[in-house]
């Protein structure tokens, strides 16, 4: 659609496209610039996971049980009581020994929790207890996987989730609404109807009710039940923009020149409507992310085997009372960073792509 | 008027209807045989088609819809598969529980956040509205469930100020010492996202004509902020009021979840993990039923605030 949008741009020759026009004002935006960029760098870490270029082996128990992380480990020897973290010192020392690397330097700590990972992997099962890191990055969980690597895949696991359920929430949505506003009559009753069935329902409400009845778990189910409730709210919108269009001259010229009901939809009023579309979907992105934590809190979401910033949360609110907050800590500014960025991210791109909203 | 209301309540079938079969598909379709997951991992064949009997499961599909058609107009959705619990009296006892934690949070979240939003509406780029629209956009992005486990965690197991969960008997202990904490991490998590759609409404119609108008004539500041523009920016408040109420019925899932608090949001959790089909039946087609009449009412409502909107 977008090039379809910037060839008629090109067609004009000096006339700019509404893409063309778009980037320009967005490149004017220094909070949407700052977080198109975080956006993009999220991107890229769900990538290099997805293609386990990091964070691959995640699931290996690298450090102690509860590794504190190496940056707070430094205070520990000084017996500095640090109110929450309290319980850690005796736990670490009692168990991991003391800091072969030395307290005062983290510098020199980082690279030896890698190092002592492939020492293990290398000498495989015989030597666990000696090749256990007594801290790791960003702490260890209750098998002392690191902390940081699971953030990364559970980062993967929820952006792909929310990412995937969007786009079908999307699709779904741009269907019906081009059906209902394009055709009108009974098409669009029906697909009312439908609408108003599913707004009757409160959203977690329906979410849970079809997370019973499948009774499955696994990111398939998240998504589908994510993406199969969604659509309603992108419907009404690309809905009324079809009315609007079919309307308008350029359809009925593209009438006149014979082109079949599909085409006019898809082709001829679709990138006019796509960027209602590319909001919303940037808009849900963020909503399928915040319903996929809690699906999964709940455990109701992805499978046992797969870490997710819900299920991650799930483990920390034990973690928390016995004084372990890393993990928390560490889903939480994920999640943060991830979901303020995106929503920055839309922001900037409805003031880009509707100026007269402003 | 009376017209208008019998006309919406007719046009409502259908969509009641659609409710009935979308709950009846996904409940007797969907989710497969009940009796293999009431009967258990042991059974044996002639269990599971007592199960089936008891149920009605082993009648044709138009049968069961028949029942469940039933059931909803009498109300009687028959015992819970779990605790054998009539699902009325769940319902019930469910609901006291979920009202005084939801109520009390509504209310305060509201006249809250319509405060902040006229006030940062009114200061409008200034560096107090940016400030805010910052911190909520902040406050938004991090999850309901982390304000919870920090927030009963630091105030109520730390410090000791609340108890960490629970429920009494009475009244006044549940409204005064078990729902303060779990009223104020709701009231936390959603003034933020209320305080900025609200400052949108609050924008639309600060800049109308009138409000010059209002101030030419030489109107008082408080007088144009809380007697114009806050009713004309009534009524999309009112409708996003007016959209949660339902939600009053299905409870706060997470929030009792967390805290405890013997309400139907807890109940629908504790269902779907048994699988307790009748209970989230009832409650998915009850909400269902509410929020239409809620709609209807937000339709008369607006009518009520604005003189103009006319009912047809």
């Amino acid at each position: 659609m977008m090039q379809a949008a910037l060839s008629i741009g090109a067609r004009r020759a000096e006339s700019a496209g509404l893409w063309i026009l778009a980037w320009r004002r967005f490149r004017r935006d220094r909070v949407g610039l700052v977080s198109f960029l975080i956006v993009v760098f999220f991107f890229g870490l769900m990538a290099a996971s997805g293609l386990h270029l990091i964070a691959a082996d995640w699931s290996k128990e690298v450090g102690v049980n509860y590794a504190p992380p190496t940056f707070i480990w430094p205070a520990i020897p000084e017996g500095g009581p640090v109110a929450p973290v309290a319980p850690e010192p005796s736990r670490g020392e009692s168990t991991g020994g003391p800091n072969p690397a030395g307290p005062g330097d983290t510098n020199i700590v980082d690279p030896l929790a890698d190092v002592l990972a492939e020492i293990r992997a290398e000498s495989g099962s015989a030597s666990i207890a000696e090749a256990q890191a007594p801290t790791l990055v960003f702490g260890g969980d209750r098998w002392g996987r690191d902390v940081l690597k699971k953030t990364i895949k559970g980062t993967e696991t929820s952006m792909f989730v929310g990412l995937v359920a969007a786009f079908l929430a999307a699709f779904l949505a741009t269907v019906f609404g081009a059906l209902a506003g394009y055709y009108g009559g009974w098409i669009d009753d029906f697909f009312n109807w439908f609408y108003s069935v599913f707004t009757s329902i409160p959203y977690l409400l329906l979410i849970l009710a079809i997370a019973a009845v499948l009774n499955q778990k696994g990111t398939l189910t998240v998504i589908l039940i994510l993406g199969l409730t969604g659509w309603t709210g992108i419907f009404r919108l690309v809905r009324a923009e079809y009315l609007k269009h079919k309307v308008r001259e350029y359809i009925q010229a593209a009438d006149a020149i014979g082109a079949s009901h599909a085409r006019r939809m898809f082709v001829h009023i679709l990138p006019n409507v796509s960027h209602v579309v590319l909001v919303q979907l940037s808009l849900y992105v963020v909503l399928f992310i915040k319903s996929e934590v809690v699906l999964s809190f709940l455990g109701f979401g992805v499978g046992v085997d797969t870490v997710s910033w819900g299920s991650m949360l799930n483990e920390a609110q034990s973690e928390l009372i016995l004084g372990y907050w890393w993990q928390l800590v560490a889903a939480t500014i994920a999640m943060a960073l991830l979901v303020t960025g995106f929503s920055l991210f839309t922001d900037a791109l409805r003031d880009a792509l509707d100026p007269k909203l402003k | 008027m009376f017209a208008y209301v019998v006309r919406r309540l007719w046009q409502t079938v259908p969509t009641l209807l659609g409710v009935v079969l979308l709950v009846f598909f996904l409940f007797n379709w969907v989710g497969g045989d009940p009796a293999y997951l009431l009967a258990g991992k042991i059974s044996n064949p002639e269990q599971i088609e007592n199960i089936r009997h008891q149920l009605g499961v082993d009648r044709p599909y138009y049968v069961q819809l028949w029942i469940f058609i039933q059931q909803i107009a009498t109300g009687d959705f028959g015992e819970s598969w779990s605790t054998n619990e009539k699902v009325s009296a769940i319902f019930a006892t469910r609901l006291g529980p979920s009202l005084t934690v939801l109520v009390p949070l509504l209310t305060i979240d509201t006249l809250l956040a319509v405060a902040a939003a006229m006030l940062v509406a009114y200061v409008r780029g200034s560096l107090t509205d940016r400030m805010v629209m910052i911190g909520c956009t902040v406050g938004q992005s991090i999850s309901i469930l982390v304000y919870i486990i920090v927030f009963q965690y630091v105030l109520a197991y730390q410090l000791g100020w609340f108890p960490v969960q629970g429920w009494g008997g009475g009244f006044a202990e549940n409204l005064l010492k078990y729902s303060l904490l779990p009223v104020i991490v709701g009231v936390i998590v959603s003034l933020a996202p209320d305080t900025r759609l609200f400052r949108t409404f609050f924008l639309d119609e600060i800049n109308q004509d009138y409000v010059r108008t209002a101030r030419a004539k030489g109107m008082s500041e408080t007088r144009v902020m809380w007697v114009h523009v806050l009713r004309n920016a009534a009524i999309p408040i009112i409708t996003h009021v007016m959209t949660q109420l339902p939600g009053l019925l299905a409870g706060a899932f997470l929030i009792e979840r967390f805290f405890s608090i013997p309400g139907i949001g807890r109940e629908v959790i504790l269902a779907v993990e048994r699988s307790d089909f009748p209970v989230i039946k009832a409650v998915t087609i009850y909400v269902a039923i509410a929020t239409m009449i809620i709609n209807l009412i937000a339709d008369l409502l607006y009518r009520a605030v604005d003189p103009r909107v006319q009912l047809k």
